[in-house]
Order: C-alpha cells, then structure tokens, then sequence
C-alpha cells in the first residue's frame, strides 16, 4: 500500500546527512508563494490576564516552522487559538489567503490545519479503528503512515488505552498525516518518544515539508529544531518578537529573542551583595535519586538551612512530579527523601507537613478555597489534625492569622472571599499560611506567576527574610531573571535529570537559558560542576555569551 | 491581574445586587417569607394568628432539622437522602421498645441504626468514593428493609409514642412550641460547628477544594466520616420529635421531608456544588416550604404540582448561584 | 481475537455467573421450568429498560437519577391514556410516549448543557418534577393497558419448526427485550453518534480535540435514556396492567446493574449486553432467596447491600483507574 502514500523523495532535505550550514539559504519560495496561514494580531485575555498581546505566524508551503518561546510566552495559546480549541479575542487568521472562521477543532479540520497535541486526542477506550472512524480519517493511508513512521505490527483493534504512550503519539500524527492537512502543528513532538521513533517523526516531518505542505513545530530542543526547520517564530510575552532563518549559531539569537531587553539588565546582580549564599550549613533537605514514573528519573541535591535554591527547567520536564514528590501529595518510585538527615516517607501532604514542609503551588487555584475568607485560608492547616477539630480559639487564631497578614501586607480590603483579591495578594495568602503555621522548609512552585511587579518585589523580599530567619526555600521559576533576585544556587533541570547546578554569580539568563534547554555550558564559563556527563553534547555553538 | 482583578470601583448595580446575593442570602429569604406570609393572609384573611404561627413553626422544626443535615453534607459537595429512613428507624424503634424496655435503653437502641448507617455512609463517601446520592440512596433502601423486617418482629408488642416525646413535639407553653427547647440547642449547635470548630471550618474548605484541604494535610475520609455521622445522628434525633408531632408510628414517618429538606438547605443559599451556605438561611428556606406547602394547600394545589415545584425551585436556585458566583 | 475475549470476559464471567445461578435455581427448587422463567423474563422486562436507559447516560459519563421518575411518569401517562379507550388506540399510544420519553430526555440534556449545572443535580431536580408530574396524570395506581398489549409479553413464541419444549424457554418478554433493545443499541453503537459517545465519556478534551461535538453529543446520549426509561414505563404497564405514580426501586438497582455489569462510573467503557445480564443476574438471585423461603423483606435487605457493595466496589476500581 506503500503507493497511496505521497510522493516520498524529492531532493531537497531527504539526503539524512545533511550538512548544517547553508541550508536556510535556499529557501525556494519565500518570496513567491502566499503563505498557506497567515495569523496576525492575534490577541487572548484570561480575565484580566493577557495571554496573547498580538502574535503573528507566517507559514509559507513547503516550510517547517519552528515556533518558540519560553514558559507562559503564549506557544500554547496561539496553538489552541489556530486549532479552534479556544476562540481568539482579537485577530485575523488567513488560510491560503481566505480569512477563515476557526470557531471548532472541526472547523479547523476542514480548514486544514491539524494539530498533534502533547496529550494524544485518541480516545482511551476506543480501538484505534473506532478511532478513526470519529474523526473520519482514511484506515488504509493511514496504515500506510503507521509503518512509515516506524511500527509495523500495529493491531487496529487495539484500545489506545492499552497502547504506549509513545505509540499513541505517533498514531496521533499518522492519524493526522492521513488526512493530508495543509498545515500540521506539532506541539513537542519528539518528547516521550525513544530514539528510533523519533528520528522516524522527524523524517517523515521534513518530508512534509517537501510536498508543499507545512508543518508547525514546536519544541524546546534545539538540536532537532536546527535539523528540521526553515524559519523559527519567537514569541515573547504574548507577542511575536521576530521571525529568524535558522542557520548555525542562530541559538543565540533565538535566546536573545526569547529573553529579550532583559538580558542586558540582568547582568546587574540586583541582590544585596551580602546575602550572597551563607557557608554551607546543615542540609535540612536532602534529595537522594529521586525518581517520579518516567517524569522525573534521577535526581538529588540537598537543601540547606539559610537557603533560597532555585529551579530553572522548561515546561514538563519533571519539576512538577519533584516538588508533588516533596510535599507528599504522590510517592516517588525510588530514590529518598531526607528530612534533617532521617530518611522519610510521605504517603499524605499531612507526612510532609509534619516534617516541616509546606507546598505553595504554581496554581493558587489549586492552593486556595476560594470563596472562603483570607482568615480562614491562613488558618486553614491549623484545623487539619483530628485534634484541632474542636473549639477554634478565635482569639489567638486571630493574632496569629493578623500578624502573617500585616508580614506578607495581604491587602483585606476586599474582606469575605479570597478570589475577590489580586492575583498576587492570592499569592500571598497561600505563602502566609505555611507562615503563620511556621513551617521549616518552604517549596514555592512559581509563586510569582501572572502577579504584579510590585508584589512580585515583595515576594523576592519575603523569601530572601525566610532565608535570613534559617528556613530553606526551594523555589522554582519560569522567570529566569528571578534567579538573580532571590536565589543562592540555581539547579537546572532537563528530561527529568538535574542537568546543572549553577552558583548564583554564574547564572545569568543565557547561561540558564542554555543550560535549560540541554545545550552545555560554554567551555570558558565552565567550572566543572556539570550535573550530569550522559548528556548527549553537541558541539557547542560558537559566538559565547550576550556581550 | 494585578489592579484589574482587585476589587472594581465601581461595579454596576446587577454586579452589587449578586454579591449581595451571594453574601447575605438571608435578606431576601426573610423578605421571601414575610411576603408569602402577607399572601397567606390576604388569601385567607385571618388565618395569620399566634396558633398559626406555633404550628408552622412546629411544622418547620423536624424540617429544617433535616435541612441542617443537608446543609452540613452539601458544603462538603455532598447530599444525605437517607435522613428520611434514619429518622423513621428512630422513631419506630422507640415507639416499640419504649413498650417493655427503659427509656435510655430505648434511646440508645433508636440511636443505633442512625450511626450504623451513617458510619456506612460515610466509609462509602470518604473511602470508597462513591457518590453520596447514590451511596445514601443505597443505605436508605437497606435501613427500609431492616425496618420492615423488624416491624414483624415487634408486631405483638405494639406501639406506643412516650409521653416526652407527645410533650416535645406537639405541646406550646406560653405560646411557644415545646419544640424549641430542642431545636434552640440543636441550631446553635450546628451554627458554632460551622462557624467556630475546626471540624466546620474543614467542611466548608472540604468542599470549595479539596485539593487544597489536602496540600494543607486535611484526610479527606475524616471529616467525611465524621460528617455523615453527624448528619445521620441529627436525623435520628428528628425521627424523634417527628413521632412526638404525627403519633403515627409509620414504614415511611419521615420520607415525605427528604425532598423538601435538601430543597430547604438549597433555598437557604448552600450551595450543593460545596463551600457556601450557611445554617441560618437554610432555617428560613424550611420556614418559606412550610408556609408555601399551607399556601399550596389553600390554592388546592396537588401534591404532584408541589413536586414539580420543589424540584424547578432545586433547579432554578442552583443554576442562579452557579451564576452568581461565577460571574465575578 | 484474543481484544474481543479481553474485553468481553467480564461479561462472559457474568453469563457463567448466571448460569450457575440458573443450576442453583434448579437444584433449589427441582420444578423449576419454563413457566418460571418467563415469569423471570417478564420480572425483568421493566429493569432491563432502566438499566438500559442509565447505562447510555453512563458511558457518556453522565449519571441519570430521573430515570425511575421518568418510568413513572411514562407508566402512568400509557395507562390513564389507555383506560377506557379501545384497543386501536393503543396503537398511537404507544409512540406518543415513547416520543415523550425522548423529549423529556433531550429535555435533561438541554439542561445539563444550557445551565452547566452539574448532570447529577439537574436529573436530581427532574427526578421531583417528573414525579410530580406522574402524581398529576394519576394520583393513585390506576388506568388501564390495551389487551394486545398485555398480551404481547405473556406466553412464548411461537417459532414454526420448533419443538414446543425448546420454544417453552422462549418467553414473548425476552423477545420484545431483545428486539427493542437491538433495534436501537445495534445501529447506534456502529454509528458515528454511537462512537461520540463513547469518546465524551471516554475523554472529553480528547473528544472535543478530535472534532466530536460534545454538546449535542451529551443532549443526544440523554434522549435515548429517555427513550429506553419510557420503553420501561410501557414494560411496567404492560405486565401490571395499570401505571403508578410512585417510582418503583429502579435507580438504585439500574446504577447496580450498570456497575455490574462493567460499565465504569467514569464513562468511556462497557456496552449494553453486560448490564443486561447483570438485571438477569440480580433477579435471579432475588428469585433464589425467595425460593429459599427467605422472609421477602430480608430478601430485599441482602438485595440493597449486593447493590451497595457493587457500587462501593464499582467507585473503587475508578478510583484506583484514575490513580495509576
């Protein structure tokens, strides 16, 4: 059946070794050809948060798009937009030049633009050719595509339930291929795929690319990125900050876009120069080959008193399953935790509670009872134990509840619940509860996410103070410019493995960013402390350090 | 996020009038109520006197005890149906053991059921994670059969209701209904747990997130075990005074109160998704059924016809908070 | 081959299950015959409906609590409809309410999906109303059903060709059971409708993603409960002769018999044959107990926590599906 197939070979990228240089310059139809989507101005508010500003994505035929950004720079938003998932406040989507309503990820089917999510879109308890079936997708093309990309003993008949998740997405793009869409987006396609797969996807992608079709790819890894891709758009902040050819050593542009005019601030260490990290002191957490399912593989540092750590990773890369792990609320598969040098086990939040860790989630939603008062909210682990179910000794719960206010300055004007406060006066309340219940060890996951500047500043202050009074922090941020204002070491974690342990002097943005995305540090800053030696290691891209 | 989330200066009056809403529920019940009353009076001019009232009031007890109940499970995100078995078990079972046996004992033995299905209910909530409807549902239909395997057995003994009992339910000292000096107890019992207890404060956290009970290292099973628990002793104790009130020892005493009961609590601004209520609206929500069953009655309105209206008020009232308290 | 034994061993289970409980039967009571199992048959005509009605509603991952309301309802407006009329009329009330059924059950739907109140409250809410509504077409077990009808689930079929001794375990019921249940369940599960179905309850987002409207999906998964609940109401018609505005106890034991017969709470999963034998399974056993010279009313307590511990264990294995 190979012959439904489409014409597989044609000259331009099929030869597998092909050299790196040179290829972007021969882009054949950049100037030619109408591009077959074109999105421009596309904006999209959550409630009072702007998601999109006004992002814009060329693709012209025959292109294999890199789209980019750093965490929360809105890739996934403009996915979802282009794909009908969510309908866009602002903006002008043209297909093949014909402005196009995408109200449904149906509409966007007959579109032509089909998306290849991370979580695969097969339905779990239907066989694969029911599932076919839903979607309306040929069975025999896309058997064709199935083999094509690598599996050749699948059983249609099969529950995607039962089959790997690696295969299910692998399914999902023949699954999509089948239908010969104009634009296929590709969102992280290579992660969860093991090698041999996933050089399979990439071919077949570049060949997509041949057919005068165009792909969407999206994807933290540079290596496949400067392999595959014609041009790469980067987002920042909701916007699109530019459109770069990939050609060798474009890494460093594609950083420099994605961190934008902060790169240069950020040189300016803005901590205090005398809270730079205390003598090593006793580790009152110690994380010792930590393993999380297939998330998180491998992982140990240790967490000192008197200590703000810092955790840089991209989205996905197992920093959720760490801090869940931490803070009781799912069991690691193997590894330790220590807790003041004891080994412990955590089997409910309450374990970990006691042990002195408190959790402040990414989510405050996840955090918070929302339409509980701030009082209530601050005091909410006092009444956790059986034995404080009696009597509330209103008082002293009081004092104890207005004293982490006024520390934290949680403005309660907004008295009754607590989703009538700001985002970041929310933020707050979930920091002051493990305040006012004292807690010694304090993860925050993000804590800073979607807040503003000036409780940002308090937050960095309030963590730099828990520090100074002897607790631990272990801090992870989106926000690489955040390191520098709060952290005293900085671990990078990539593909589940703590790839980087960075001294605070030495973690300026592009470094992290670097380090973040896999790539090794540059040879003159490196001190040796490389975390983990397996990682495959690219020639390192010429042209150092943002000056 | 930052300002725009805050609170708005200026928020228009349908925004105001829903927080309002959404804040103090009880406001409009009591404006609800006293024009029903206004109604029943123009209807049948009159019938508004102090006898009434003790009777209505008399009438609300049992219910809106029941409706405390609901109340407590529906902050959770939950719902209790078998109150309505329990306070029936109770009362049979007082009602014929109070025949050859001591009253405490009799006490005790009526109070046995109601924590027996209230330990299963809540073991099938907070551990098994069976949804309460079904799981009360379940337990309901059980405590039925037992029942009336039980009925033959004392069916030579017969029945009789206890004096304190006939006393409680139906006697009026100085105008006010004996009932009181149960029901005061019981509300302030209930109000303080939700208000001043920990074990309330969990209720309410338990149900507006749960997730975020567990981060704070609240098991979940606990509270729900304890909760049904409660609720289930409440009803027994209702069956009770409920057998004071009807004297009729019955299969299905207390049945008739178990729509009307969740109704009263949903009136009374609790919210059955969980997190929001309280027990003051829901006393005023049993007060508004109450009235309006003796207005419905008036208008000779069938049985079914109040059904249906229990059930559209149910529905109504959840879709308006629903709004209410997402549109913010 | 080995997918088809996989996924219907669990049914396959629950057929040795009642076969054994047939030979049980048997050796209980020797007599047992023919005779008695059609009395079976038409014992669960009017439960197999119900069971049919939740268990669509459950693998699009909804719950329908009004289904025994709605049986009600239905029961009652065919008998008060069919008092005193002549027999031909029966013949336009017999669709009427099954397109009564149908529209009631849209009707949830449309509320589920309009107010996005939560299934379980919105059929909570039509559970009064329709109840209600039952009590106002007839305040009291009455009316009456058209001969023809009565008659079509009494005594066997008569198949040409057949000995009589085979074509005694051929009851009328379980005919019209499986012809009405076949006549919708077998095109709907190969339809396109049918496979939605499956997908909103299976995943949501991943049925959303791939292009399946969820919406009318949902709204369409509650009118064919209806349809089957309003089929159960003509059952109960038909074998009692009248209707009653009471709902009789088949919430509960259609959730049971759903649970049992491996449909998962969650949605998603199982089909229809298993929860029919599942109905078969739990009268069986009631007609046991019975057999046994069992007081009826224990029978009904051990009957209550068969069914409890069959959705305490059916909440069990999705808890334990959603965690790994």
């Amino acid at each position: 059946m190979g012959d439904r197939l489409p014409s597989l070979c044609h000259g331009r990228k099929t030869d597998a070794a092909r050299p790196e240089t040179g290829r972007t310059s021969e882009k054949p139809h950049a100037l030619t050809t109408k591009p077959l989507l074109d999105a421009t101005g596309v904006a999209k508010n959550y409630g009072a948060v702007a998601a999109l500003r006004n992002a814009s994505l060329s693709v012209l035929p025959g292109e294999v798009h890199a789209l980019m950004g750093a965490n929360g720079a809105g890739k996934s938003t403009l996915v979802k937009i282009l794909t009908g998932a969510i309908r866009a406040d602002a903006g002008r989507i043209l297909i093949r030049g014909e402005a196009r309503d995408v109200r449904s990820p149906a509409a966007a089917r007959r579109a032509g633009l089909l998306p290849v999510y991370q979580e695969p879109a097969l339905i779990p308890d239907l066989d694969v050719l029911s599932n076919l079936r839903l979607t309306g997708t040929p069975v025999e093309p896309f058997r064709a595509w199935v083999r094509e990309l690598g599996i050749p003993d699948l059983d249609i008949r099969e529950m995607a339930r039962d089959i790997p998740l690696a295969v299910l997405r692998v399914l999902d793009l023949a699954r999509a291929l089948a239908v010969e869409p104009d634009v296929l987006l590709l969102d992280e396609m290579t992660a969860a795929l093991p090698a041999n797969l996933a050089e399979k996807v990439l071919e077949v992608v570049r060949r997509q690319g041949d057919s005068g079709r165009a792909v969407i790819f999206i994807s933290h890894r540079f290596v496949e990125i400067s392999a595959l891709c014609d041009r790469a758009t980067v987002l920042r902040d909701g916007q699109t900050v530019g459109v770069v050819d990939i050609e060798p050593g474009v890494e460093e542009k594609i950083v420099e876009l994605m961190l934008g005019a902060r790169i240069e601030k950020t040189k300016v260490a803005t901590r205090a120069a005398g809270q730079a990290a205390a003598a090593p002191a006793r580790p009152r957490l110690g994380v010792r080959n930590l393993r999380v399912g297939t998330k998180l593989n491998d992982v140990s540092f240790d967490l000192a008193d008197g200590e703000v750590a810092g955790v840089i990773a991209l989205e996905g890369q197992g920093q959720d399953e760490l801090f869940a792990a931490l803070a009781g609320s799912i069991r690691p598969s193997g590894g330790t935790i220590e807790v003041g040098g004891q080994p412990a086990r955590f089997g409910h939040p309450l374990d970990a509670i006691r042990a002195g860790i408190a959790y402040v989630p990414g989510d405050r939603a996840e955090a918070l009872a929302m339409q509980r008062s701030v009082r209530e909210n601050i005091a909410l682990p006092f009444s956790a134990a059986l034995r404080h179910w009696g009597p509330i000794a209103m008082g002293r719960e009081r004092a104890t509840v207005l004293d982490a206010i006024k520390r934290l300055q949680i403005d309660t004007r907004a008295q009754g619940e607590v989703q009538r406060l700001s985002g970041g006066n929310q933020q707050k309340v979930t920091i002051a509860r493990w305040i006012a219940a004292d807690a010694r060890t304090i993860l925050c996951f993000d804590p800073t996410r979607g807040i503003d500047v000036g409780t940002k500043q308090e937050i960095y202050k309030l963590l730099r103070e828990l520090a100074g009074q002897g607790k631990s922090v272990l801090f992870y941020t989106s926000e690489l410019e955040e390191v520098q204002r709060v952290c005293d070491r900085v671990i990078v974690i990539f593909g589940g493995r703590v790839v980087d342990v960075f001294p605070v002097e030495l973690a300026d943005e592009p470094a992290l960013m670097r380090a973040a995305y896999g790539l090794p540090r540059d040879a003159k800053e490196d001190v040796g402390i490389l975390a983990d030696p397996t990682q495959p290691s690219s020639p390192s891209p010429a042209g150092g350090t943002a000056p | 996020m930052s300002s725009a989330a805050t609170v708005p200066q200026a928020p228009s009056f349908g925004r105001r009038l829903k927080r309002f809403m959404a804040d103090r529920p009880i406001v409009p019940l009591v404006i609800l109520l006293v024009a029903l009353v206004v109604i029943l009076q123009i209807l049948r001019p009159g019938i508004v006197n102090e006898r009434w009232i003790a009777n209505t009031v008399k009438f609300a007890i049992p219910l809106a005890i029941l409706a405390g109940c609901q109340t407590m499970t529906m902050l959770t995100g939950g719902i209790d149906l078998s109150v309505g078995t329990v306070a029936t078990m109770s009362a049979f079972i007082m009602a014929t053991q109070i025949v050859n046996q001591d009253p405490t004992v009799a006490f005790l033995l009526a109070m046995t059921p109601a924590v027996l299905i209230g330990l299963v209910n809540g073991i099938g909530v907070g551990v098994f994670r069976v949804h309460p409807l079904i799981m009360t549902l379940g337990t309901s239909l059980i405590g039925t059969g037992f029942l009336q395997v039980y009925q033959r057995t004392v069916i030579a003994s017969g029945a009789k209701i206890p004096d304190f009992l006939n006393w409680l339910g139906t006697g009026v000292s100085f105008g006010f209904p004996n009932a009181l000096l149960l029901f005061i107890p019981v509300a302030v019992f209930i109000v303080f747990t939700l208000n001043r207890t920990g074990f309330g404060r969990l209720l309410y956290a338990v149900g507006d997130n749960e997730r975020a009970t567990r981060l704070s290292g609240v098991r979940y099973w606990q509270v729900i075990l304890a909760l049904y628990i409660l609720s289930s002793l409440l009803a027994g104790i209702t069956g009770l005074l409920y057998i004071g009130l009807i004297k009729a020892p019955s299969l299905s005493l207390a049945e008739p109160l178990v729509l009307p009961s969740v109704a009263a609590a949903v009136i009374g601004g609790t919210s059955i998704f969980g997190g929001r209520g309280g027990y003051a609206g829901t006393i005023v929500g049993a007060l508004i059924l109450t009235v309006l069953t003796t207005l419905l009655t008036i208008l000779q309105m069938p049985e079914g016809a109040r059904r249906m209206l229990f059930g559209a008020i149910v529905l109504l009232v959840t879709a308006a908070y629903l709004r209410i308290t997402e549109d913010r | 081959m080995s997918h088809i034994l996989r996924r219907q061993g669990w049914v396959a289970g629950l057929f040795a299950l009642l076969i054994i409980l047939f030979i049980v039967t048997k050796l209980i009571q020797p007599g047992y015959g023919s005779g008695d199992f059609g009395s079976l048959a038409r014992a669960v005509l009017p439960y197999a409906f119900a069971v049919a009605a939740q268990t669509i509603v459950v693998i699009a991952g909804g719950i329908d609590l009004s289904v025994a309301a709605m049986m009600a309802l239905t029961s009652v407006t065919a008998a008060s409809m069919m008092a005193g009329a002549s027999e031909e009329y029966a013949l336009f009330v017999v669709p009427f309410v099954l397109a009564m059924g149908l529209v009631l059950g849209a009707l949830n739907g449309v509320l589920i999906v309009v107010t996005r109140v939560p299934d379980i409250v919105v059929t909570l809410a039509m559970l009064f109303v329709l109840q209600g509504a039952a009590l106002l077409v007839l305040d009291a077990p009455g009316g009456a059903a058209a001969e023809w009808l009565k008659a079509t689930i009494v005594g066997t079929v008569p198949i040409p060709g057949l000995p009589d001794t085979v074509e005694a375990w051929l009851p009328k019921a379980l005919l019209l059971l499986v012809v009405c249940l076949c006549i919708i369940w077998i095109p709907l599960r190969r339809s396109r409708l049918g496979l939605s179905i499956y997908a909103i309850g299976s995943s949501e987002l991943a049925a959303f993603r791939s292009g399946v409207p969820v919406a009318r999906t949902r709204i369409a998964a509650y009118a064919f409960s209806g349809l089957f609940a309003a089929m159960g109401g003509l059952a109960l018609t038909m074998s009692t002769g009248i209707g009653a505005p009471i709902p009789g106890p088949y919430l509960l034991a259609s959730v049971a018999a759903v649970v049992l017969g491996g449909v998962a709470l969650g949605g998603g999963k199982g089909g229809l044959l298993g929860p029919i034998v599942a109905v078969f399974v739990l009268r069986l056993v009631r007609t046991d107990l019975t057999l046994l010279a069992i007081d009826p009313n224990v029978t009904a307590i051990i009957e209550g926590v068969i069914m409890v511990a069959v959705v305490m264990f059916g909440a069990f294995i999705t808890m334990r599906s959603r965690q790994s």
